[in-house]
């Protein structure tokens, strides 16, 4: 179900006001963060964010498109390696 | 014979069934494009008149995204998420379920037939 549009998306409170003020003072920085579970609003949009992964930090180029997901889409917390069999192993790397 | 949005509708069955083997309508939308152009959901495809299709067509074209324009859409829909490089489309880009399935056993459908070890004896 999705989130009740009457409280307007989720954005990690901390991490709007990091990204404000570097639009202020208009530089780019990359910004650690482990707000993953924050939607990606119009003002990140060209910043690099460095998003844990529960490891390590995975840095993405917001772009325009990205706007509406979730932070944590773009850092994926599992390595997949397929299940079983000769061929899963052999396709089953990250890419 | 009945040509709409590019398909040739099956003639011997009733319209109401006959629209919905255009790519982007099933049952339900079909049955609202025909209250719209005001045509019986029982007429025979065959037995409709070159009014009523042009009525239908009218309201599919003025209305609804089908066939060639929707496909294109969902893949571009598709191709967003993987140049984006989020986690559904890097499920697309590998092949697997998407909405999070389990993949230890079936997911069949999106992992094509199986290529496991052995196999089937005799």
């Amino acid at each position: 179900m999705p989130r009740s549009v009457k409280k307007g998306p989720y954005v990690d409170e901390t991490l709007l006001k990091r990204i404000q003020g570097l639009n202020d003072s208009n530089q780019k920085r990359v910004l650690k963060t482990w707000a993953r579970r924050s939607t990606i609003t119009p003002e990140f949009v060209g910043h690099t964010l460095a998003i844990h992964n529960g490891n390590k930090f995975i840095p993405v180029f917001i772009s325009e498109n990205m706007v509406g997901h979730k932070l944590g889409e773009f850092s994926p917390t599992r390595t997949f390696r397929g299940h079983g069999g000769k061929a899963a192993e052999k396709s089953g790397r990250p890419r | 014979m009945a040509r709409i949005a590019g398909v040739d509708l099956p003639k011997d069955k009733r319209v109401l069934i006959g629209l919905t083997y255009i790519f982007g309508i099933g049952v339900s939308r079909s049955k609202k494009i025909l209250e719209d152009a005001s045509v019986g959901e029982n007429i025979r495809v065959k037995d409709l008149s070159n009014d009523d299709i042009a009525k239908i067509r009218a309201v599919i074209t003025k209305n609804y995204q089908v066939e060639g324009t929707l496909r294109t859409d969902v893949t571009m829909n598709i191709k967003r998420l993987m140049d984006i490089g989020c986690y559904r489309g890097l499920r697309h880009r590998r092949g697997l379920p998407v909405h999070g399935q389990r993949t230890h056993t079936n997911a069949r459908t999106r992992r094509g037939r199986r290529s496991g070890v052995g196999g089937k004896k005799k």
